[in-house]
């Protein structure tokens, strides 16, 4: 008997379910050997690793908590992907944003929230986008490779940030902590009646509808998901190809400097290094587990910031690093990639008769 | 003016040279039509995994040995992914990087700041005498002089072989290389594993002759301006050694200055390579020669049935 490889008359129904949950088992199974290779007993680190994520309500919640910058990045990265523009900069577009919005909230301590709030949230986009944007053009302009330069302003962006609130922006009463000053009330976003989740969330719900909506009943929005088929099919059918690039990627930037808005406003309520934990990577593991699909998208993000937080339990409780958590998030990703074989083909037992 | 100019060139080969290997690693891979991404993850796991094997067995040339295994271990991975699997190339190396650098975070933490043995400089006989090329170019390690040879070696690889040719062809057109009678997906298998065993080497280098010692984020972008080389070098190994030597005299020199104790903040200083990046990319862009990539690269080969 032999395994032929045969291509499949029509993609396998459940199959990126299938594929998505076999490759978190797979992931558990090796981080478990990991655990175990640590002298740590894996069961009980496996145990750990779920009560943090979903156990109770103060794990949920911190799940839902980091799941709305992940929401909003993953959400950019994939109107990019979309287009196969390979905008790997979110996480440079999450620190502009930020940068953006503690610029306004820093300039105009004293306007009311409902100012502010807005100028904040328009800065982040703008500044986010414009991160996205630089790509885009030298893409456009010049074929510069816009994996490579978005990459390099995450360097940046974080760098500038660092620039910042080392220097210009520094709270001269922090005792040397790089951080800037604490924002005013109208600068912070809420928590919703009391709990750690804030007012972020329902923003979240707001975008994601929104670029449904967009993606479905407007123009722009199907010439945006037939460019995805390539530039030769988008000249064919008459869509400003460099316009639409230029577009996404301002979106695409703009929706992770929302994220930074978010999180600097309502999680630290100042800008400080420790904002940037890498969101803007998790997101493309997000994006493309969630295979660009919006509400997706929405359980992805919700699920690796499960992970995340589930992984800072087990760095309490057993002492493990919290690059356990990232190892898990590529981990799943290659084995998705690996796995997604089995959607277009599958093996074919072939046996081999008399007279053949 | 000379003292000054001497230790920064010596000081601009030697940052050169980890960046020389990963991006001759890269070059291997885009030859043989595969976008390896997951460069700065390698490096990473390959600087740790020679790391180790240096710390516990004392033996530099076995640990460098190691950097290039591991590195090939890993490149397979993503070999596997996208030649057998036909995953996405781009995606895969991204998740490569991030796998191979949670998992160096992971394992290293119980290693940062502790010494190792590794390479040590020393005056290559006669040609260290040599004024200034010696005292640029031969009073470093091994690692450094090894460095010295790969370029002409990848080049006759390409150039003199039929091996190399085989690769270049399926970097080409794998499906003229199949009717000819070529293996292009164990061919494939060859140019990613071969450049994985490149990229390891320059994250060894990091670990064994760079520091001495493991701290984390020892690749600190190295990765990602080897895929850029590549581009700017036009896939040729000898513009691959200028490109090296350009970002190693850069990162040098703002080593220099930060030493120095120049007024400019240090977070402006680090920008510095990235941006030369980002310049760099500009300036191949603007001389045109994108026809120079490997015409196959970055798409998978589809089996047939």
């Amino acid at each position: 008997m032999i395994l032929k490889i045969r291509k499949r008359d029509e993609p396998w129904k459940w199959g990126a379910l299938v594929i998505f949950l076999g490759a978190l088992l797979f992931s558990l199974g090796v981080s478990a050997l990991l655990l175990a290779g640590q002298g740590k007993d894996a069961l009980h680190g496996l145990n750990i690793l779920w009560q943090g994520s979903f156990g109770n309500l103060w794990a949920l919640e911190g799940a839902l908590l980091k799941a709305i910058p992940l929401f909003l990045c993953s959400l950019g990265v994939a109107v990019a992907f979309r287009m196969q523009i390979w905008n790997i900069g979110a996480e440079g577009q999450f620190a502009l944003g930020a940068i953006g919005a503690t610029w306004m909230a820093l300039s105009f301590p004293d306007l009311p929230g409902y100012f502010l709030m807005p100028l904040m949230f328009i800065m982040a986009f703008v500044l986010g986008g414009i991160w996205a944007f630089i790509p885009a053009v030298l893409k456009l302009k010049l074929r510069v490779n816009e994996i490579i330069s978005t990459l390099m302003l995450n360097y940046i962006a974080i760098l500038l940030l660092d620039y910042m609130v080392f220097g210009v922006w520094k709270d001269p009463t922090s005792f040397g902590f790089p951080m800037t000053p604490e924002f005013t009330s109208g600068a912070v976003i809420q928590g919703i009646g009391g709990s750690r989740v804030h007012w972020g969330l329902l923003f979240c719900a707001v975008v994601g509808i929104g670029l449904w909506a967009f993606m479905r009943f407007t123009r722009l929005g199907y010439e945006l998901k037939a460019s995805g088929e390539g530039v030769r099919v988008a000249r064919y059918a008459k869509i400003r190809y460099g316009m639409l690039v230029m577009f996404v990627m301002c979106l695409s930037g703009g929706f992770s400097g929302w994220a930074g808005c978010i999180e600097t406003s309502a999680v630290l309520g100042r800008l400080q290094p420790s904002l940037m934990v890498g969101y803007g990577y998790t997101a493309i593991v997000v994006a493309w587990l969630a295979r660009l699909e919006p509400l997706n998208i929405a359980f992805g993000s919700f699920l690796l910031a499960a992970l995340r937080v589930g992984v800072e339990n087990l760095q309490l409780e057993l002492q493990i690093p919290a690059a356990f958590g990232v190892i898990m998030e590529g981990m799943i990703l290659l084995v998705v990639l690996a796995g997604q074989f089995f959607l277009m083909y599958r093996l074919e037992r072939v046996t081999r008769t008399k007279g053949e | 003016m000379w003292e000054f100019l001497i230790p920064l060139f010596a000081a601009t080969v030697q940052s050169g040279t980890p960046i020389l290997y990963a991006t001759l690693g890269e070059m291997m891979t885009e030859k043989g039509g595969v976008l390896n991404l997951g460069v700065e993850g390698i490096m990473s796991v390959a600087a740790l995994a020679a790391y180790l094997t240096s710390y516990y067995t004392g033996s530099p040339w076995l640990a460098f040995l190691a950097g290039g295994t591991a590195g090939m271990a890993f490149a397979s991975l993503h070999g596997f992914v996208c030649i057998t699997c036909l995953g996405n190339q781009v995606v895969s190396g991204l998740a490569l990087t991030i796998f191979g650098l949670g998992l160096t975070n992971f394992l290293g933490v119980p290693y940062v700041g502790l010494p190792a043995p590794g390479f040590t400089p020393f005056d290559f006989p006669l040609l260290s005498s040599i004024p200034v090329i010696g005292d640029i170019f031969f009073r470093h390690d091994m690692l450094v002089y090894v460095s010295f040879v790969v370029p002409f070696v990848f080049w006759f690889f390409f150039r003199r072989t039929s091996l190399g040719l085989h690769v270049a062809a399926t970097g080409e057109m794998p499906a003229a290389a199949a009717a000819v009678g070529l293996k292009p997906i164990a061919l494939r298998y060859f140019a990613v594993i071969a450049g994985g065993f490149l990229m390891g080497l320059g994250g060894a280098y990091l670990s064994l002759a760079y520091t001495h010692l493991w701290t984390n984020g020892l690749a600190g972008g190295r990765g990602w301006i080897a895929v850029a080389l590549v581009i700017f070098a036009f896939w040729r190994p000898g513009r691959a050694v200028a490109g090296a030597y350009l970002f190693g005299g850069v990162m040098a020199f703002q080593l220099r200055l930060q030493a120095m104790g120049t007024h400019l903040p240090s977070s402006l200083l680090l920008m510095l390579p990235y941006l030369l990046t980002i310049i760099v990319l500009i300036f191949s862009a603007w001389r045109g020669r994108r026809i120079d990539a490997p015409a196959a690269l970055g798409t998978n080969i589809e089996p047939e049935g």
